[in-house]
Formats: structure tokens, sequence, C-alpha cells
């Protein structure tokens, strides 16, 4: 076996994270490789279309009833999906209540201490939206995942995402070992948007790994709570992600300390692209009708 | 007034005086709007019942007195046993001041410890400013050799990473680049002392032996005759750690206590202040991976410390507390083993006297029932000795003992003809004791300080043995270890037997009959 490589997924929430790393592992769980996805978001929703269910025994939620971590065997919450991948989800609190980047550092150490990262080639990290405390950047910690992988779109708040990501990595690179490993954009046919996306990435500078055209086959696969790899293996979409896996799978080492930018930075670039206009400081805070 | 200047009436006395009974009654009366005495009395009785043991016993969601406490006073245990080392804890003030009076009132020593006093902006924005000034104060004002790092809650929750804050303080220049800092999580709502004790050593091994924290190439293991001991969360660690200390030069080994708090809370009075006194050398530490082999005294309390020292190629001894005859005698056999030396003829000779002991005193502890409660190691070791000497240890109770202690427990009932009726009872706190202390009534009860409240309610006489005992002083200089330490608890226990027995006797003309000068 060759040395574990644990891989992150970040991302503004709602930009199809969940989707395009489900997708990404299925593909590369196709080329041999032996994946253990964690999901650490508490709407455990991080591996529903490996397993085709949403997952119903996150670690949290059994440690809640079990009363404690401690009383938690390996076996109650992995669970096995296509192609044998192993999922976790660390699930977490209701909304409103509680601490969920807790229960993703207690789900991780959990894990870690009860072996399940024995025998596996990949760990995959999915974390919701932005680093926004201390516990949901656990999987960029020292000895976690070596590369993050962001993913975004063309849209102004995912570009504002993905920007805010590369700090939290920032804080961590320098005295770690964690890198970026590189944008993955996920379509929303925003204007020029693989060129947004390409400019980002050399701000950020890393590099745009692949970019996903929008395919109805995803909602489709979806609704049947599959991959595109599962549910149409010889479709276009299913070839692109494969493509995604393949450059994740050859990019170990290649990470990069990003290099963050300002607000103002990041308003040129779309003033660059023509996406907003030069000094028009008449259309801030203007309705269109009104423009 | 009854107070006055010419004739100062302690707090013992104070309140007895009749403006303050008074004062007491009034406000009973009148604000406290307590029950019927009847009533109170009738519900006391309940408390007392096979009824109200069920209902207690079936108790899910509330822990009353647990006879535990938090991970990071194991890990400031554990930092406080290396030479020069400061403990530090990253979280807040008030937890650190805890730790500090919870050893203090045990030691009677003062306890050296700092905070990185993190407060509500910290809790917001991250306590990496806290780690950066605190390791730079402590480093400039206290001059330790070493900072050893452990968390409270606080930093917990909120996910504050030890080793990115350490390796970004030395580069913002809070402490030089190669000066030692160990660190250990230690989430104080996880497991209990013992938990973090385990911790902290385990994180102070890593460090030395794994290349401190990625800036040094990692010790590559060379092995030696010399031998390591760990002693484990112990509250007896001053006369302890010098009786293992005398053990192992009768048998004339080279070892290495790793951590060996015994100096530095035992510092003499002679007009130096030491911050810091005694304990394992940094050097010594980071040797210690060479050793045969870990004598390990309490695993329980150190079991990820023992995996890490086998995964190094180190064969691990463990024990549970040994105590007694027996225990010590397994104790003695393991240094033999390891280091292929005999037994010493004075330390056979001192298991003589030991024995002899036992043998003299036999007739007034045998058949004697027994309650017990504390540490997991600690329980095993005390219920082996007590069957030992022909006592019947009917309850035995851990509150940070799980079913893996339990069952190792049983098995020492089940190899005893004295074992026959007793139980034990994993993951329960003083509250269940109080139950079993009325439904399954004993002779004796052993634990800590807090068991005074038992022994008032349940009239259980306390025989202190455990961790805190805050209420009799310097319980923690004599050892309980090797065969003197044996004898000092069989004494202890005896001791109480005959105050017991002289209170049951002395009934003037009626039952001081047995009130004997001879027992």
């Amino acid at each position: 076996m060759a040395t574990l490589r644990q891989i992150a997924f970040y991302g503004k929430g709602g930009i199809g994270k969940s989707t395009t790393s489900q997708n990404t592992l299925a593909a590369l769980a196709e080329m041999g490789q032996k994946i253990l996805i964690v999901g650490c978001d508490p709407k455990a929703d991080s591996t529903r279309l490996i397993l085709h269910a949403k997952a119903q025994d996150t670690v949290l939620s059994l440690a809640a009833e079990a009363g404690s971590v401690e009383d938690l065997e390996i076996e109650d919450v992995m669970k096995i999906g296509y192609r044998n991948i192993r999922c976790v989800e660390s699930g977490g609190p209701e909304p409103g209540v509680g601490c969920a980047g807790r229960g993703v550092i207690t789900s991780i150490n959990f894990l870690e201490e009860n072996g399940a990262y024995d025998g596996v080639d990949y760990v995959s990290y999915d974390v919701l939206g932005d680093v926004v405390c201390g516990g949901f950047a656990m999987p960029i910690r020292e000895n976690k995942a070596q590369e993050i992988y962001i993913v975004m779109s063309g849209e102004m708040m995912a570009m504002y995402a993905a920007n805010n990501i590369s700090k939290g990595i920032l804080k961590y690179a320098n005295s770690g070992g964690v890198r970026l490993g590189g944008l993955v954009c996920n379509e929303r046919q925003t204007d020029k948007e693989l060129e947004l996306a390409e400019a980002l990435a050399g701000k950020l500078g890393t590099k745009l790994i692949h970019f996903v055209p929008r395919d109805n086959v995803v909602q489709h696969a979806e609704l049947r709570r599959m991959t595109v790899l599962e549910y149409a293996p010889e479709s276009k979409q299913a070839e692109e992600y494969r493509q995604l896996a393949t450059k994740i799978h050859a990019n170990a080492g290649n990470g990069t300390i990003p290099t963050p930018i300002t607000m103002d930075e990041l308003e040129d670039l779309l003033m660059d692209f023509g996406i907003m206009k030069k000094e028009d400081e008449s259309l801030i805070g203007k309705a269109a009708t009104a423009a | 007034m009854s107070q006055s200047a010419e004739k100062v009436l302690d707090h013992f006395h104070l309140f007895r005086e009749p403006e303050y009974k008074e004062m007491f009654a009034n406000k009973k009366k009148n604000f406290e709007f307590s029950v019927p005495a009847e009533e109170l009395k009738k519900q006391v009785e309940y408390a007392k019942t096979v009824e109200y043991k069920e209902k207690n016993f079936a108790r899910e969601a509330l822990t009353v007195n647990p006879a535990k406490a938090c991970q990071p006073l194991g890990a400031v245990f554990a930092a406080n046993g290396f030479e020069g080392t400061l403990p530090f804890v990253h979280g807040s003030q008030g937890c650190v001041a805890y730790y500090r009076s919870h050893f203090s009132r045990h030691f009677k020593e003062p306890t050296s410890c700092v905070s990185s006093s993190m407060t509500e902006d910290a809790a917001v924005f991250g306590g990496l400013n806290n780690m950066i000034d605190g390791l730079a104060n402590s480093y400039s004002l206290y001059k330790p050799k070493m900072i050893a790092v452990s968390t409270t809650c606080m930093a917990e929750v909120i996910g504050d990473d030890l080793n990115a804050f350490i390796k970004t303080s030395r580069e913002k220049g809070s402490i030089p680049m190669e000066f030692d800092v160990p660190f250990a999580h230690t989430p104080a709502f996880v497991g209990s002392h013992i938990t973090g004790y385990d911790n902290a050593l385990k994180g102070v091994l890593n460090y030395f032996w794994d290349g401190k924290a990625g800036t040094v190439e990692p010790l590559k293991r060379k092995p030696n005759s010399s031998i390591n001991f760990i002693g484990g969360f112990d509250g007896y660690v001053v006369g302890n750690n010098r009786e293992v200390k005398r053990i192992f030069n009768e048998f004339g080994v080279k070892y290495t206590m790793l951590c060996d708090p015994s100096d530095a809370w035992d510092t003499p009075t002679d007009g130096e202040f030491r911050m810091y006194d005694g304990g394992t050398t940094l050097e010594d530490t980071a040797n210690a991976i060479n050793a045969k082999g870990t004598i390990m005294m309490q695993t329980i309390s150190a079991e990820k410390t023992a995996e890490y020292i086998e995964s190094k190629g180190q064969e691990v001894v463990r024990l549970h507390h040994p105590m007694g005859v027996k225990g010590t005698d397994e104790f003695l056999m393991a240094i033999s083993k390891l280091t292929g030396k005999p037994i010493p003829e004075s330390l056979t000779k001192e298991r003589g006297r030991l024995v002899d002991a036992v043998a003299d005193s036999s007739a007034h502890i045998h058949g004697k029932k027994f309650a017990l409660y504390g540490d997991p190691d600690l329980m095993l070791g005390l219920t082996a000795f007590l069957l030992e000497l022909g006592a019947e240890p009917t309850t035995v109770l851990s509150t940070n003992g799980d079913d893996a202690w339990a069952a190792k427990v049983q098995a020492l009932f089940d190899a005893s003809p004295f074992g026959k009726n007793c139980k034990v009872y994993p993951k329960k706190d003083l509250w269940h004791m109080r139950s079993l202390l009325f439904t399954d009534p004993v002779d004796f009860l052993i634990g800590n300080t807090y068991g005074k409240y038992l022994d008032r309610d349940t009239g259980t006489p306390l025989i202190r043995i455990g961790f805190p005992i805050f209420d009799r002083h310097h319980k923690h200089r004599y050892p309980v270890w090797g065969y003197q330490g044996a004898l000092n608890v069989l004494v202890a226990i005896l001791d109480k037997i005959f105050d017991q027995m002289d209170a049951d006797t002395n009934g003037i003309a009626t039952t001081d009959y047995s009130f004997d000068i001879i027992r």
C-alpha cells in the first residue's frame, strides 16, 4: 500500500461541493483506490450519493445516544457504499444550538484513534461552507489533509469564499504541511466563467485543476441518490469526473501555499473581465430596473 | 458582640454564640421555606431504602459527586514531573486556579502552573495571541527549562491547534526556536484526570522521541540495559517515588523515572524558594527511548503512553497499582525479569517482616467488610491487598473505571474465597455509593477526603486512602508501594479498626468491659 493520502474539499455552501467530491471519489474508486470519506457537515449529506441514503448513524448522534464517544465502536459509524467506499458522517447539533466545530474535532479524533484510516489509500474530508471556526479547520491541521481542493464557480460570492478559505489554509500552511491543491470550477454558466476561474487561480498562486461543465445528468443521478459514475458510467459527465480524479491523483505533492487577495483585488479582477464596470459608482446600490 | 480583640473566636466557636444561633434560626424560619422536620426525616429515611437505591441506579443523565477530576489536572501533574518544567494550560484562568489549589491542598506545597488567560475575545478570535504572549511571558518571567502545554475546555471547543500555535509563537520570537515545548490536547469534558495524565505524558515522550514537533530528526532507538518506570497519576507520589528509587538502588539497576514530581511537591524550608525542584531531566527523557523496557505502575492511567512506548520496540510491563505481598512480589519479579538481576536479600527480608505484621493483625482484619472507591488502578491494587488480608471488599466503585476495569476487579474476586460476596460498580458516583452504604452496609469505607460526608451520612468510618486528601496532613509522604508501603496501608486500616473498637467499647459501666489496653 502506498502512503495514505489525505485530501479535503472546501467551498461555499450550495456550490456543489458534496456532489463534486462524491463523483470524483467514485471515479478514484473506479481506478482501484481504497477510499474513506469523512463528512464534516452537520447536515450529514456528504456521503448520500455513495450510500444511496442519507447516513442516519452519525458519530455524534450515536455518541449522544450511547452517552459518550468512548462508548462507540468504529463498526457502528462506518458504512460501506458504492465500490466499497467507506463512509463516515460526523454529524452535529440541530441548527441554532451547540457547537458543530467541536463535533468535527471529536469525530476525527475518534476515527483516528479507532483505526478507521487503516488500509485505505485516500481519506477525503468534505467540509461545510467557509472555514468558520477552529473546528472546521481540523482537517487542515498538520498530519491531516495534505491538499485542499476548493470547489467554486464564476459567481462573485463563490470566489469570495474561495479566497477566504485560502486565508484559512495560509494560516496553517506556514506552520504545517497543508497546501492548496487547486480550484475546481463547478460551472454555473456565468459570464466568462472559465477565464475568471483561471485568473482567480493565478492570483491565489494555484491552478484551476478542472472545469466541470454543467450537465443535467448530475441532477438525474442525484434524484436517484447516485453518483453519475454509477448512474450513467458511459456519459460525458462521468468522463469529466474521471479526468478530475486522474488529475487529483497525479497532483500529490504539487500543492502550493496560497496567496489570498484583498476584497479590492477581487473586485478589480471582476472589472478586468468586464463583469463589473470600472469606477461605475452609480451602479452600487441600484436595483436592476432603476439602472 | 461575642467577637473581641482580646479574645478572638475562631469559626469553630464563633457561630455557636447565641446571636448567631438566633440569626440562623430566623433565616431558616423566614427565608428557607424548608419542609417540616417530620417530612424531612421521612425523606432521609426513604433515601436509605432498597427502593430508593433502585431509582438511584436507574439514573441516566445526572452525575452526583463524581469521584474524578478533569483532564488538565492530570496534565499538570505529568508536566510537574519534569526538570525545570512549567505547566502551561492554554485556556481560562479559573481552571488553572483550580489545578493549583487542588494540588496545593493535597501536597501542602505551592504548585507552579500558568494559564494563557483566555477571555471572551479569545473565544471569538481564537487563542493564538494568548499563546504568543503567554509563552513569551512565561519564558522570560519564570525561566523554565521546558514549558509543557495542555488545554482547557474553552480552547478545545473553539478548536485551537496547539502544534500550529506553538510553531507560530516560535516564529514570532516568544521563545527561542530550539526551546522545548511539548504539548497535548486535554479536553476536560472527555475522560478524567488520568486521561489527561496519559495524554500529557505521551505528549512529552512523543515530543522528545519523534523529532520535537518536526524541528529535528526523530530519535533512533539503540537499546541499552536501563529500564523506565512510570508511576501514573498518584497522590502518594512523594513517598512512593522515593520508595521505588530505594528499591531500584537495592537492586542496583539503572533506571529512569519518567515523570517524577516527588521533589517538586516536597521542597524543603531552608530559606530558598524553589519554583522547580528535581524531576526527570530532559536528557534522561530523550534517552529513555533506548531503555530495555518500561514498568507501568498504573496502566489504566497511562494506556496510550504504554502503547506508544511499545510501538518503539520496548517491552512494557503492565501493572495495576501493585500493593501488598503478592502485588509487590509481582513488581519486584518484573524488575528482576527485565534486568536479569536477582531480587536482593534485603527486600526479601522486608517481605518477611510484612508477612509477619499481617499475621500479627490478621485476627482483627479477617472477615471485615470494606467499601472502596477511587481511580481504577488504585482500586485494583487495594482490592487485591484486602483479599490477601482476608478482608472482604464487598463494594468496589469507580467513576472513571469502565467495564473492562470491572472485569479485572471481578477476576480478583473470583480468584479468592473472600471475593464471593463482593460486587464491582464501574462508572458510578458517590451518590450511588451512598445508597450502597445504606442497603449493603460494610464495616469501613476507603476513599479520599470527599468520603467524609459519606462517613457522616451513613455512619461508616472512613479510612483515607486515595486522592485528594485535603483534611489530613502529610499522607502523601508515606509510600503505599513496596513492602514498606503495604505496611503503611495495613497500619492505616488497623488504626481505624482499633479507633472504632475503642469507640464501641468505651461506655462507662455499659460496654467498657472490653475497653482494653491490649488489642
